[in-house]
């Protein structure tokens, strides 16, 4: 369809004015806010106690977090590609759960499995292992809500290599685990990429889950995003602007990330770049070669 | 020695893709697994390499049974159809896979490597990409790679099917010549007939899960065993019960108590041989295949009226229901196939 | 090992929820749900979503046409900032929007408190959803077959809603039904924005949260467990429409799309 110039102009204003309105315009409003007074103020706001241990609490969370859910994404998506049994559909639904859960009930949930009246809480506190408010509970729910974004992105990836690769590599004198780690791996490595940036910002900006099982303690339960709530809710909005900044950064990396690793996995999927004159060859010349 | 299948059997849910099939491959001998779609033909071949597992039967290779040998240790060399190139490896890589997991030691894999580079005349491209090559390239560095473990034998499976015609007339030419040198137990499958012909010294076509007949391609054309072998190497005219080849439809102008009036449809000139299509006076449609002479000399036009005479016929059900006559057109005449019966009437 | 890790870490919690609503008997579930209170968040949550979801279907359609079929200096960027919802986490987004719909607003609109405030922060994280169902149908789509329509006498508008709109619906639909589930269970960009006032700007998530901060655990999880019922629900409908297909050959598309939103990072924000 090619619409007339209005009507091409109208919807193209329509859509970059939402976008504008909703998007572009709140982001640029909180660099304005931040950076009002210059420069000096986010730094500070960022560099107390508080603040310093809110993000490295957040990059612990991801530290951890993130080969947990790789190492678990990878195995998942292998078996549900390549092995074909009857859980797979059970599997394949249980997995895609957590992007369906409302954080708050993640939260809950842990909250109820290891809180003090909580079916493991007693247990593992008499044993002296404290899970909630404290950094194994926070470490459960990032787990939770990040858990399917490497498998989602593997497994289009392993379906579109196909197994021809692999079953080349066995007729080739590859046992399971070489063929795994000299051609699948390095075959599906942009998907699994892909996914652990995924991974990670999600690990980054957890809000909700966290909430409910840290118990928010500055300077010892707090990640960044709780940081900034906090900090807005105790009208501290310098600090809040700052915290903000640095997780719309890290966000705003990750998009980079994310087309870049979203160019590559496409450019890999769509397989080999037909290169048309085929060249012939001489037939002669195959006599002199052995 | 060479290759031998017992009784296969295969079924995948419903389809029955093996069924009870056995084959004999001569040591150092170059077979086609001929068939179309669905014929099991693949699955032949897999089961061969140990890519699938059979429900029942035996592989035999070298004398040594491989039915439970997995695909690693059964020292074959596998061609895909798409090439199955490890695309995060250079040529090179490729081709030196199968050596890196016997654990040559560097120096000697890359002797081996660029020797095979040579042999498929890809020795400049050994630091490209699979993506960097044509297609034709790819395949032949398949075939490299395959070859660069010295298997025992080489499979190739519908090895020339994404090339297109021109690359694939090169390769096939090539692939024979290589064969001719390196005495490599090899079979390939193709749904090509013409193919099958041209590369192979032996064909077993295959149909349906079972293997139809198997021979030299001169069996094949001039003792069918049945209909399917008849019509699927090399074409066809079916005459109620019987069935006679193009180039044994004798055009004449005066009919006689053998020949069948028909009309002229249509006339199409293919460089040299020339395909004349007719229909009968009961609606049967027919071709012929002339050469440019003998078109000239009948002066056929389209909507004339002409005779036909066939010269060789093949009957299939055995009540043949005309007697054993030769046809006066047929050259040397022909013993009859294994169940085929010859006689030359209409 | 992957049944153990998904069952440890996803099936133990939610089986911990799914108890604990139960735990003082069906009555007292049906109560804690049937609450004034609760009801009312309920009741709010998922006409807000309904809405939410209707604008983006709308809007959606209209940016992933513009990105597929204009042309303009910059679209790349614009391309890529699709994907912010996703990427930005949600406390930030909801600071974001606070700061410029807010009391402060330099625009002088103050939605602040009210619940336009809850439907703008679910239409901002749920943006990418039908945009990137759409985009990649629009992509593939055979330009002959519009040239076609058109040769045979179609205006552009009937062409739209004849040729181009039926091929887009599955695409729709699966960003529908993610946006809702995700519009659904948002905390992080609501808390700031709405006020979280009962009866008014409270939704299921925040009253959730406020009825595990009073004590009331088994109340917060019964509404759980209703919430866990509709993404349930959701998700089982998705694959069902996704595996036997109520749209012939457009089931294979749908399966297709629904699972590239999920993997590019759909579902329920931090």
């Amino acid at each position: 369809m090619t619409p007339t110039k209005p009507a091409k102009w109208g919807l193209r204003s329509l859509a970059l004015g939402y976008l504008g309105l909703l998007l572009l315009a709140p982001v640029g409003m909180i660099f304005y806010k931040t950076f009002e007074h210059g420069l000096g103020p986010p730094i500070e706001a960022m560099t107390s106690p508080d603040a310093v241990h809110a993000i490295y609490l957040t990059l612990l969370m991801v530290a951890i977090a993130v080969p947990l859910n790789t190492l678990f994404g990878i195995g998942c998506a292998l078996l549900l590609v390549r092995h074909q049994w009857k859980g797979n559909a059970v599997l394949d639904g249980i997995i895609n759960l957590p992007f369906a859960i409302s954080p708050i009930v993640v939260g809950l949930s842990l909250f109820l499995l290891y809180g003090n009246d909580g079916w493991f809480g007693p247990t593992l506190s008499e044993w002296g292992v404290q899970v909630l408010f404290s950094t194994p509970g926070m470490v459960l729910a990032s787990v939770f809500v990040s858990l399917p974004f490497v498998v989602r992105e593997v497994v289009p990836v392993l379906q579109e290599i196909g197994t021809e690769q692999e079953q080349a590599a066995s007729t080739l004198g590859a046992n399971g685990w070489q063929t795994f780690w000299r051609v699948t791996l390095p075959a599906i490595r942009w998907g699994v990429a892909y996914g652990v940036v995924l991974t990670t910002a999600r690990v980054l900006g957890e809000f909700g889950a966290v909430t409910i099982v840290s118990g928010s303690i500055s300077g010892k339960t707090e990640t960044l995003p709780l940081f900034v709530a906090k900090a807005f809710e105790q009208f501290n909005e310098e600090a809040a602007y700052a915290g903000a900044i640095v997780l719309a950064l890290l966000a705003l990396t990750t998009l980079l990330l994310m087309s870049i690793g979203g160019r590559k996995t496409k450019a890999q999927a769509s397989g080999p770049i037909p290169i048309t004159g085929d060249v012939p060859i001489s037939t002669s010349n195959a006599k002199e070669g052995s | 020695m060479g290759i031998a299948v017992e009784g296969a059997r295969k079924r995948f849910g419903d389809f029955q893709a093996l069924d009870n099939v056995s084959i004999d491959v001569p040591d150092g001998s170059l077979t086609a697994l001929l068939g179309p779609s669905g014929s099991g033909k693949s699955t032949l071949l897999r089961a061969i390499a140990g890519l699938e597992t059979l429900d029942a039967g035996q592989v035999v290779i070298n004398g040594q049974d491989a039915t439970a040998t997995p695909a690693q240790k059964r020292e074959v060399g596998f061609v895909f159809q798409h090439y199955a190139a490890f695309k995060h490896m250079t040529v090179f890589g490729n081709v030196a896979f199968g050596l890196k997991i016997r654990k040559w030691d560097k120096a000697k894999i890359s002797d081996r490597v660029h020797e095979l580079l040579r042999l498929v005349q890809l020795d400049g491209l050994a630091e490209r990409y699979p993506d960097q090559l044509s297609g034709g390239q790819r395949q032949r560095m398949a075939l490299a790679r395959a070859l660069a473990v010295e298997p025992q034998v080489l499979l190739l499976d519908e090895p020339f099917g994404a090339l297109d015609a021109k690359v694939r007339k090169d390769l096939r030419t090539w692939l024979r010549r290589l064969h001719d040198e390196m005495h490599v137990t090899t079979i390939f499958v193709t749904h090509d007939q013409e193919e099958a012909m041209d590369v192979a010294e032996q064909l077993v076509v295959m149909n349906e899960g079972r293997v139809e007949q198997s021979g030299t391609a001169d069996d094949l054309y001039d003792h069918p065993a049945n209909e399917f072998v008849m019509s699927f190497v090399g074409e066809v005219n079916r005459l109620g019960e019987h069935f006679v080849r193009p180039h044994d439809m004798e055009v004449v102008l005066d009919p006689d108590e053998r020949t069948e009036e028909a009309m002229v449809q249509r006339i199409v000139a293919l460089g040299f041989e020339i395909r004349v299509e007719f229909v009968l006076g009961d609606g049967t449609e027919v071709w012929a295949q002339l050469t440019r002479s003998e078109l000239q000399k009948l002066e056929l036009r389209e909507g004339q009226i002409v005779h036909l005479r066939p010269g060789q016929t093949k009957s299939f059900n055995g009540d043949g229901s005309s007697p054993d006559r030769q046809g006066a057109s047929t050259p040397s005449g022909g013993q009859g196939g294994d169940d085929a019966e010859v006689s030359a009437a209409v | 090992m992957v049944v153990l890790y998904l069952s440890l870490m996803v099936m133990l919690p939610l089986a911990a929820v799914v108890a604990e609503s139960t735990s003082g008997g069906l009555s007292a579930f049906w109560d804690s749900v049937t609450g004034a209170q609760s009801l009312a968040a309920l009741k709010l949550t998922v006409i807000c979503s309904l809405i939410v979801v209707a604008i983006n279907a709308v809007f959606g359609t209209i940016i992933a046409w513009v990105l597929v079929r204009d042309d303009f200096p910059g679209k790349g960027a614009v391309n890529a900032v699709i994907d912010l919802p996703f990427a930005l986490p949600t406390i930030v987004a909801g600071l974001t929007l606070l700061t410029l719909y807010g009391s402060e607003s330099p625009f002088g609109i103050n939605i602040a408190f009210t619940r336009v405030a809850i439907v703008v922060a679910l239409c901002f994280i749920t943006l990418p959803f039908v945009v990137r169902a759409v985009q990649p149908l629009l992509m593939e789509m055979d330009r002959e077959m519009e040239e076609a329509a058109t040769s045979l006498g179609a205006g552009g508008f009937t062409v739209f809603r004849r040729i181009i709109f039926p091929n887009l619906v599955p695409g729709i639909i699966a960003g529908i039904l993610l946006a809702f589930a995700r519009a659904l269970g948002e905390y992080g960009s609501v808390i700031l924005i709405s006020g979280n006032i009962p009866f008014d700007t409270e939704v299921s998530s925040v009253f959730i949260r406020s009825q595990i901060e009073s004590g009331n655990v088994s109340g917060a999880a019964s509404v759980s467990v209703v919430l866990l019922a509709i993404s349930l629900a959701l998700l089982i409908g998705v694959s069902l429409f996704a595996r036997s297909g109520v749209h012939g050959e457009k089931r294979g598309v749908f399966a297709r799309i629904f699972n590239r939103l999920l993997s590019r990072g759909g579902g329920v924000g931090p």
